[in-house]
This record gives C-alpha cells, structure tokens and sequence, in this order.
C-alpha cells in the first residue's frame, strides 16, 4: 500500500477482535527493546480473530513493524483502548479523513453506515500513493470525494474545499466527523465552526501506556486537562486546544530521529 | 560501623561463672566436659547439678533423676555452701525462682540467672542488666554505594548487611514480651520471632517465619516505610534508635534466595474454584500467593506488558531491583499461578464477563490516574507526571535511550514538585540521568515530608535540594513551549487539616522564581476510570475510589474485591499487601461456604 511508507498489516488477536469498536485503538511494542506506540484499528474481523492496523512509517518502531514478515510476531498488543466512537442513527453525517487518518475513519465510518446513516465521504492525501482505503471508502460511503494537496489523483486542494462546498449546498449533515493530522482537524473544525455543524475530532498525542496512567496524552478540553486514552481519542472538537498538542507532539522529533540513527549505526 | 566497645553476649558464649559470694569458680572439667556444677536440694535430698557451660545451650546432667517441670527447692554454692537462690528476680519464662551465679563476662562481672525449674530453658540477665548490656550496640548501617559513584549508575545503593553486621542488629532486639512492632506491621509480620531466629543464625528459619504472614520480605524490606510503621513502636526507640527490622527482613530475605533455600510450596487439595485478579502489584500478587496456597486456580491478570505493577513502573531499579521483582513472581508462577499479560480489565473482558467464568474476582488495579495542579502553563511540553516520568524511566528503560526505543525526558535543571517516595524517586531518578541541579519543592515543612527517612538522607547525599514550604504558582515557558521556570510562592504552617498535618497557607507578597528545564509532578494520584466505566454497579466512595467493607474488602458487587489504592488513595506497598490478605481470608471462607452450600443441594437433589 502506498509504496511502503503506509503500510497494513492484518494482526491475528482473537481477544481484541470480539471486543473492538470503532474509534478504539491498540497499543503496540514490536520487541523486547521497543517503544509502546498507539495504533488506531482500521477494521476487524471477530469471526477469524484478525483486526487491520494501517499505518505510516514515520520513526523507528513504526519502521521495525515494516520489516516484519507473514507469519512473524508483535512482542506486545494491547487492547482495546479509549472509548469507542458514539455510534447512533443522526441522519447524515460527513466523514473528512486526512493521510492515515483515513484508517480509523474507515471503522467508524463502517459504523455509522451499519447504523442506517447517509455518509458522505471526504478523504484526502497529500499524493495519489498516499491514499489508502479507496476502495473500502468507496463501498461504505453513499458519495464519496477524494481530495490530493498536489492534485495526482481526485479534486486538487483540502478536504476542506469539498466540506466547504457539501456545508453550503446539503442543510441535513447532523454530524461532522474530522480524523487526521492535527493543523487538518483544526482547519475542519473552524468551517464547520461556521456552520455550526456538531464535529468529533480523533486525537493522536504522545501516549505510553495507553490506560490513563502516565498523563502524557493529556490534551486541553474546554479548558480542563482530559487524558486521550482513557476519555479519548474523540472528543468534541469545538473544545479542543489544537495549539497545545500540537506543540506537545512535536516534543520528541529530535529523539526520534537520534533512535533511527542510531539502529542504522 | 563496627563499634569496638559493643557489649553483647554472643549465643553459645562460654560462660565463666562464680559464687556471688565467695567467688569461687562454679566451672570445672568431668571427664574432658566442661560444666558448671552446683549443690541444690531436692525433695530434701541434696544433688549434684551440672549445667552447660555455653550461653542458650540447655544441657542438664542431675545425680538423682528428675521429672520435667520439677523444681529445685535450692541452689547451693559447692565451696561457701551459701544458698544461691536470689529473693526479688523470677523466671520470667515461668515465674520460679531464681538462682543467682556472677558471670565474667564483657571483662565484667554481670549478675546471670538460672531458673530453678527442670526443663524450663531459661536463664539470663535480669531485665534492666539486659537493657544496660544491650542498649550499648548502636544501630548498624547497611553498607552502601559511594555517593559520588551512585549518582552517574542505576545500581542499588544499600548493599544490605552482612551476616555479622545482622547478628549484632538482631541482639539488639529485646524480645518484648508484648512486642509493639507486630502491631504497626499491617500483616503482622512474628518481628520478635524472626529477629531471635537471626540472632540464632538461623537465618532461612528466619525468612521462612516472616514469610509465614508477608509474601515479599525482599521487597517490604526495601520499600516499607518501616520508621513509621513497626520500628515507630520498637520500644529501643524510646531512648536510644529502634531495631532496624526492615534492614533485618531484607538480609534474611536476600539470603534466603542468594543461597537457593526458596522452597515452591506443594500446593494439596484443589478447590477446583478460579480466582482472578486484576493488576499484578503487590495487592494482587498478596492475594494470588494466599488463595493458591489454599488450592484456588488464580488468573492474574496485568494491563502492562510486564509484571509488578508499581514494582516494576514505579519504583526506581536503584531502589528495589527489578530482578528481585521478577523471581518474586517467577515464584509465584511455579507455584501455579497463571499471569494474562496485556489485559486492560475492563475493556478486553469486564468484571462481568469474569464472574461467568471467576468465582470471586480481586480488583487491585491501583490509583493509576496522575493528578495535576491545574496551574498556568502546566500542560507544558516537558512537564511530566511523575507516573509518566518514571513509567519512561523504569518500564521503558528510557534512562538506555538510545539502545531502548523510547525516549528520556532530557533535564539539566529539574523541578521536581511533592515530598512522598515518588517525589524522591523521580529526583533521584534525574541525578542519575545527568541532572545537574535537582530541586525538590514541597508546600509542608521538612517534618511533614511523606517520604521514607532513608530516601530523604540518601537523596540529599546525592545532592538534590529541597525548597520546603514552597508551592507553585504556575509555570513559564519559553516560545517553544517548554518550561523554563516555575514560580513558586513561601508557605507557613497553619491549624492542624482533616488528615492532622498543619495546613499550609500562602505567605503574601514571597513569590520566588526556580529556573528548571524540566518539571515533574509528583502530588499524587486518583483512581483509574476504566473499571467503573464498564462496571457501573460497583459503587465508588465519596473520593471516587472503590467502596469496600473494610472487613472482608468486599465491594458492593457480590464476590468482587478490592484493596490497595484503588481503595484507599495512595498508600503503600504493605499496606496494599495487607489488604489482599484480608480480602483472601474473607474470599475464602465465603467460597467454602458457597462450596458447601453447593454439595448440600446436590446431595438433596440425589434424594
């Protein structure tokens, strides 16, 4: 999948598989050394136990996941976490999802369809090989838009121009579902501000243990520390504060690329 | 250390005695024996009575034969022929009468007893010459780790003692008859028992008497705060240090697994019930090693990749070793306890979805949830929780950054705000991993500090400072986000709170500003929400935690338990254990009841 910088990786956890629902996440250490990092859950199958993670080969661990093989071994998986997504019947509801953010809005977009919701699709990317999930999009999604920032494939621009462009014609969308990166759900959350249209953002900040215990996923809700993997990952996306998670996620980009150098050393 | 002026009578000291009034020898040499040897009447008759020479050796060789629990009516010195037998002082074992002998001993002459009684194993200094003698042995120190060595490495600082240094802190022990310390152990813990076990050297007799009641001697011996538990009542404590049990407890136990004497017991009869317990810290750990020694099948499941809890994420590798940690559990697997790892309870399965496979379940999952102050500037990019910060440290081994994955949170001046074990532990933490200034700001005065008295002493040798009575006011950052200050604010002690510690209150006007490049928050923690978000009938105390009947530790759900933290707040290691204990004495006889209730109804099914 998009020519191996994202990657899927359909993961045997029976355990997990029954239990997951949609917006949930997993925790995952590769080995004995490894970090724990938290991966959403793009799909799952309850019945052959598998559940789908997606993701972007961004820094060591996520690296070491690439070079596994069919039929290798996660040290760890951890799971579920967070709160799942409020799945109800609302009517229509607007699925925007940006770059692998595309991955856990597949699940929860599922959701909402399985619910008995009109849903119309945005998803973008920054290219046409970063795209993922289109084909799965297209058979959940009543309509569906696809979006590239260079113009590759799709409309050229945001997910925003063709959220822009459904708030102005379409007055039934109930809901507004933003996942993705942060400036992306920002930028979401400020036009359909406009609208006043309800809108859930899906947050990814740094997390440890993913069970409420180290507080460094804490995010500013409404002006009240919230901890993403235990009140999270969605949240009412007209309270939080883009700002400070932004500037808390990028607190380790230096380590990252020292731990990179250092397992090429 | 070793003080050349110690006192003490070592067991099987050979002991020169006399007539106290003519100061003869009592000692002489039969047939290449030594003995003492005395006149004594009895049943009129006038016998030969010869004891052993050696101190605590009871050997008794009479001329005429004599029945256990008789008495002497009289000791007699063989040379003066003046009665021996002393008028105010009584056995304190049974209450006879005593004969008195003057022994030379610690190049004096000390008044000794023998106890008239055949068979009673008695003897010794009366008890205000034994609190003389035995007063003068200073409280030993462990051996540590140079100061100036420890603070660039994560290796344990106290070495522990070595056997000569136990057996003088073990004659130390006055072997009360009412002992207080058993009362301040919240598992009492047999303290004198093991203690004169020590002071025998019979040091596995010894760990395997304090395992009698505490599963973790190893550990409680290095993390219980014992100056304000058992050695807070040691009645040495009065006038002179109290006896160092828990260095004691943490010899025994460490030679008892350094010499392989650790027995797995056999586990007879199997209830054929299944308990499961949530969390793998001390709690559950208690609960699982006490209902699997009665024949229960245990589950233990952990939401972390490893196993120990707070062990094992909590607390520093310096101060209790994680290799420790890890056989306390290997032993308790072959043992037969089975561990899930990976399972967060609560999502993966509910309490529920336990009770349909568990007949009881033990909820000791902790009080997970760091607190903040909510102060301005506190979501700061590196501004940790001390659960976050030590999490990194000690589970992840973030401190071998680069060689482990996950990053160190960098600090050259660090903060670090609290007074308990954790505040010491995240402080000492950061010395060791290149701090050059480390500030420890506590709202109380040095008297209040919640820590243990040893972290404290051996945090300042390691050169952290403390900003007592200090309290942030809020945090300043630079334009990346980061911390580069904190503004604190003096405190003064007002009127005793709820909880009897003096109040702190703002002085006006004293701000002051510390500079620091990383801050740590270490003012405790709250419950977790995962297990009631799934459970909504177990009810929650007015401070969120889990409300139990402090009897039996049973919660509002029918054969659910709980303890430690998730009950009371933060507390300790002990006291966790001490709760699992109660709430496996209660598990027990409720599921034997349940049991029986079981049998009957089949048995009238049959008729």
């Amino acid at each position: 999948m998009a020519k191996g910088t994202i990657i899927r990786q359909d993961i045997l956890a029976p355990k997990i598989a029954v239990k997951v629902r949609p917006g949930q996440f997993v925790i995952v250490r590769v080995n004995e050394t490894g970090e724990r990092i938290p991966l959403t859950v793009a799909d799952k199958d309850a019945f052959s136990g598998i559940i789908t993670l997606i993701f972007q080969v961004v820094g060591k661990t996520t690296a070491l996941m690439r070079s596994l093989n069919e039929g290798d071994f996660l040290k760890d998986v951890v799971g579920p976490l967070g709160k799942p997504a409020d799945v109800n019947k609302v009517g229509t509801v607007l699925m925007t999802g940006g770059g692998t953010g595309v991955a856990i809005l597949h699940h929860i977009a599922k959701a909402f369809k399985e619910a008995g919701n009109y849903v119309i699709g945005i998803t973008g990317a920054r290219t046409r090989d970063m795209l993922i999930l289109e084909n799965e999009m297209e058979y959940i999604c009543d309509e569906l838009v696809i979006t590239t920032d260079d113009g590759t494939y799709g409309e050229m621009g945001f997910v925003t121009d063709p959220l822009k462009k459904y708030l102005d014609e379409r007055y039934d969308i109930k809901l507004v579902y933003a996942i993705g990166p942060i400036i992306m759900m920002k930028n979401v959350v400020n036009l359909t501000g406009k609208y006043d249209v309800p809108t859930m953002v899906s947050l990814n900040p740094i997390m440890i243990d993913g069970t409420g215990m180290c507080g460094g996923c804490r995010v500013k809700i409404d002006n009240e520390t919230k901890f993403c993997c235990v009140d999270g990952p969605d949240f009412d996306g007209f309270k939080v504060d883009f700002e400070e998670l932004m500037k808390r996620n990028s607190l380790y980009l230096q380590d990252e690329k020292d731990s990179l150098l250092f397992s090429i050393r | 250390m070793l003080d050349p002026n110690i006192k003490y009578l070592k067991f099987k000291t050979f002991l020169h005695t006399y007539c106290p009034h003519c100061k003869n020898t009592l000692n002489i040499e039969k047939e290449d024996k030594k003995l003492i040897h005395f006149k004594a009447t009895y049943h009129g008759e006038m016998i030969d009575l010869m004891l052993s020479p050696y101190l605590d050796v009871f050997e008794v060789e009479t001329s005429i034969a004599m029945r256990k629990g008789d008495r002497v009516d009289d000791f007699f010195c063989p040379h003066c022929k003046k009665s021996l037998l002393h008028k105010g002082i009584h056995c304190a074992e049974c209450g006879s009468p005593v004969g008195e002998v003057t022994i030379s001993a610690l190049s004096r002459l000390i008044t000794f007893f023998l106890c008239t009684k055949y068979g009673c194993e008695w003897h010794g200094l009366s008890k205000r010459d034994e609190r003389n003698i035995k007063l003068k042995i200073p409280r030993q120190d462990m051996p540590e780790q140079d100061q100036t060595l420890r603070v660039h490495n994560f290796q344990e600082v106290p070495y522990g003692y070595t056997s000569e240094l136990a057996l003088l802190e073990a004659g130390r022990c006055l072997q009360c008859k009412t002992p207080h310390c058993v009362d301040g152990c919240p598992v009492n813990v047999d303290i004198p028992a093991f203690i004169s076990l020590v002071a025998e050297e019979r040091f596995n007799e010894a760990a395997k008497k304090i395992k009698e009641r505490n599963v973790f001697p190893a550990i409680c011996g290095r993390v219980c705060p014992q100056e304000s538990q058992c050695e807070s009542s040691c009645v040495l404590g009065e006038k002179d240090k109290p006896v160092a049990i828990g260095r004691l407890e943490r010899f025994v136990a460490d030679y008892e697994r350094k010499m392989d004497l650790v027995e797995v017991p056999i586990i007879k009869g199997n209830t054929g019930m299944n308990i499961a317990i949530i969390g793998s810290g001390p709690g559950g750990l208690t609960v699982a090693s006490d209902m699997r020694q009665l024949g229960y099948n245990i589950t233990v499941y952990e939401a972390l990749h490893e196993t120990g809890g707070v062990l094992t994420y909590g607390i520093p590798e310096f101060r209790l070793p994680k290799a420790i940690v890890q056989f306390e559990i290997n032993y308790l697997k072959e043992m037969g306890v089975r561990v899930e790892l990976n399972h967060v309870i609560g999502t993966i399965l509910t309490i529920d979805e336990l009770l349909e496979h568990f007949d009881a379940v033990y909820v000791g999952v902790g009080a997970g949830l760091p607190r903040f102050m909510n102060v301005e500037g506190e979501s700061m990019g590196n501004i940790f929780s001390a659960n976050e910060y030590l999490t990194r440290m000690n589970l992840m081994k973030a401190y071998k950054f680069p060689e482990y994955d996950t990053p160190k949170p960098k600090g050259n001046k660090v903060v670090v705000v609290g007074g308990g074990n954790v505040a010491m532990d995240c402080a000492r933490t950061a010395i060791r991993t290149g701090a050059s200034e480390v500030t420890v700001v506590y709202r109380r005065s040095r008297h209040e500090l919640p820590a243990r008295a040893e972290e404290v002493h051996h945090g300042e040798e390691e050169g952290i400072r403390f900003k007592l009575l200090s309290n942030p006011l809020r945090y300043i950052g630079t334009d990346n986000n980061t911390v580069k200050a904190v503004e604190c604010i003096r405190m003064e002690l007002g009127e005793p709170d709820a909880s009897g510690r003096r109040r702190p209150i703002p002085v006006k006007d004293s701000d002051f500003v510390v500079e620091c490049d990383l801050a740590i928050v270490a003012i405790g923690t709250g419950p977790n929400p995962i297990i009631f978000q799934s459970t909504p009938d177990m009810e929650r105390n007015k401070w969120g935690y889990i409300k139990v009947n402090p009897k039996t530790n049973e919660t509002t759900k029918e054969f659910v338990y709980a303890g430690g933290d998730i009950v009371t707040g933060s507390a300790t290691v002990i006291e966790a254990m001490g709760a699992g204990r109660i709430a496996a004495r209660a598990m027990h006889e409720k599921l034997s009841g349940k049991k029986k209730a079981k049998n009957r109804t089949r048995v009238t099914a049959k008729n």
